[in-house]
């Protein structure tokens, strides 16, 4: 063991102190905004009032949980946000992969460039834009798609009160919007692959195929891992935008689309239930990293390298 | 490159057809707002939303900039937030990032693990609302709509990331030139690092353009609400409409051009951004690979 005397470690903080002034603006925030409010998740555990703040406010031991999971609501929420999720990073990762692995077929570098730009351009508006694209689609007066439905001898929808096909808007609506982005990141691992493996396997006479799934493949699986288990992490938090512009708050929608999320921020907006809303925010967030947790130590017991803490 | 071999499996002429079919997909939403928003409102009314402009008029247009003050409000909120947000945003997301990039700074672990934390573990709406809007009371205060989207952990990390790809000897010579670190992250890290800072810049631009959700939390003082928040009203109703383009009882032999009218307020708020995107974007690719893939 090598011994730390403290004069030593004085030195090196002094010699440490320009970088650590230039870490403390950003240190500050991150307690002002992110660490701060997870000491206030204790709120899920008092009786909040305005006046007396979080910490006057009296203890309600766990009668906010009581309400929460008796209002039937606590299921629901809990179904929708893990099934969009899950089907989110399932089919977002599938399609990702699926469009790096085309990409990477086009060789011309300025036709591949103006490809990619064209795919990530969704990714840079914002979801009230986005209601504004599905508006125009499904609107019942003028929407573009039931004239084609009906062209087709096929009953139009009543899209903003029938919640039949929302699961499939939604995935192809997420996806639209964000499989282009991801796609940057495995084609990025895919261009680094080096090319001599290539070389080799056509010698071997392996056909494309096979260089998929024996070359390519295994060499962004890492990064496939990385970027899951950190999906996962936040599988119990729903995009908010996504399901609470495009459904335009329909209430008849609600039973396919309501997530955590818009149920905490409509319980807080609308009924004004600080306990509930907190209560069902703690639950995420406790569950959150849970699971976080548990597909990081899943991760490790299969593959140690690829493990992310 | 490859074999010939693939060519009997998928020709390649398929998938570039396929990934043209994708990305005139990614393109078309953008093509039917602005055709619908040039198109004449009775037109929209009969036969709905167009893909190519049919009985072309500016009426939408016209009406937009009549009376344009709420929305030139909210085009200066919303241009304010998001210079001085990412201003900032970049300038203490890059000396952070650059500290947890320096192997002699003691507390660099610690730190790497404070800001990875707040990835994992977050303690949701209810605290965050009641935090910022009681306790730093910047309820209706524009700095509501610009410190908490200032530094997030991602930025932090994939800023790291590059820096750390920074030949270590080009510090060390600076150091021996007797260089401070002020001194070696502005006059070295920053020049060497334009395509992490310009996409970092660029995800920091884009959530301020885009955002609704801090107004949606904190302004109610509509002379403050950004430009996000307006479109979101006006989609919302029609009333917005009326009194955005103030026609009153003044024009009752003309149609409000109340479809062309949201369509157009689209285009003019997504404008900016794709523009700020497409010139950024030679930077982008490399910003995001580098910073992320190695991380």
């Amino acid at each position: 063991m090598r011994m730390i005397s403290i004069t030593s470690v004085v030195k090196r903080m002094k010699k440490n102190s320009p970088l650590m002034t230039m870490a403390l603006p950003g240190v500050l925030f991150l307690l002002a905004f992110s660490y701060g409010p997870m000491f206030g998740i204790l709120i899920a555990f008092k009786n909040y009032n305005y006046e007396q703040g979080i910490i006057g406010s009296e203890w309600a031991g766990l009668k906010n949980f009581e309400f929460l999971f008796s209002s039937g609501a606590a299921w629901s929420i809990t179904r929708n946000t893990l099934f969009y999720n899950s089907l989110f990073i399932i089919s977002g990762t599938i399609m990702a992969i699926a469009l790096a692995l085309l990409l990477n077929e086009i060789s011309n570098k300025l036709f591949r460039g103006v490809l990619q730009s064209s795919y990530i351009i969704p990714y840079f508006i914002s979801w009230v834009v986005v209601s504004s694209f599905t508006y125009a689609l499904f609107n019942a007066q003028n929407g573009l798609l039931n004239p084609i439905l009906e062209s087709m001898n096929m009953k139009p929808v009543d899209w903003y009160t029938d919640g039949t096909y929302w699961p499939f808007i939604l995935v192809i609506i997420s996806a639209w919007k964000g499989v282009g982005f991801s796609s940057i990141i495995y084609l990025a691992s895919i261009l680094g692959i080096n090319r001599e493996y290539y070389e080799a396997a056509d010698i071997d006479g392996a056909n494309k195929w096979r260089q998929v799934f024996y070359i390519t493949l295994p060499h962004i699986k890492p990064v496939v891992i990385i970027l899951t288990i950190l999906a996962i992490g936040k599988i119990f938090y729903a995009d908010f935008g996504l399901f609470y512009f495009l459904t335009n708050q329909s209430g008849l929608l609600l039973p396919v689309t309501d997530v955590i999320d818009t149920y905490v921020f409509r319980t807080l907006q609308v009924t004004g239930d600080v306990g509930m809303a907190s209560a069902a925010g703690f639950y995420q967030s406790v569950v959150g990293f849970t699971l976080v947790l548990l597909a990081n130590y899943a991760v490790r017991k299969l593959d140690n390298e690829n493990a992310l803490f | 490159m490859n074999s010939k071999r693939m060519h009997a499996y998928i020709p390649r002429t398929m998938i570039s057809a396929l990934l043209i079919l994708l990305a005139i997909c990614c393109i078309m939403p953008f093509v039917i707002i602005i055709s619908s928003s040039v198109t004449d409102e009775m037109t929209i009314i009969k036969e709905g939303f167009q893909l190519f402009p049919r009985n072309f008029s500016w009426t939408a247009y016209q009406f937009l900039f009549q009376h344009p003050e709420d929305l030139l409000r909210a085009y200066g909120v919303t241009i304010a937030v998001t210079v001085t947000g990412t201003v900032g945003g970049l300038l203490i997301t890059s000396l952070l990032a650059y500290t947890l990039s320096r192997k002699e700074f003691i507390f660099r672990n610690p730190l790497n693990f404070y800001v990875f934390f707040t990835m994992l573990f977050n303690g949701g709406l209810v605290p965050y609302y009641i935090l910022v809007a009681n306790v730093y009371d910047l309820k209706g205060s524009l700095l509501a709509l610009i410190l908490p989207l200032m530094v997030n952990a991602w930025n932090v990390l994939i800023m790291r990331t590059f820096f750390v790809q920074v030949p270590e000897a080009l510090v060390e010579a600076a150091r021996i030139e007797g260089s401070g670190e002020y001194r070696i992250f502005f006059s070295i890290m920053v020049p060497l690092s334009t395509p992490v800072f310009a996409t970092i810049g660029l995800f920091l631009v884009m959530s301020y353009w885009n955002d609704w959700f801090q107004a949606l939390l904190f302004i109610d003082d509509r002379a403050k609400l950004p430009l996000q928040y307006l479109l979101y009203n006006i989609l919302r109703n029609a009333i917005e409409v009326a009194s955005l383009s103030r026609v009153g009882g003044q024009t009752i032999n003309t149609i409000m051009p109340t479809e062309s009218l949201k369509m157009a307020t689209v285009v003019i708020t997504v404008a900016p951004m794709t523009i700020v995107f497409l010139s950024i974007q030679r930077y982008f690719v490399r910003g995001i690979t580098v910073g992320s893939v190695k991380g």
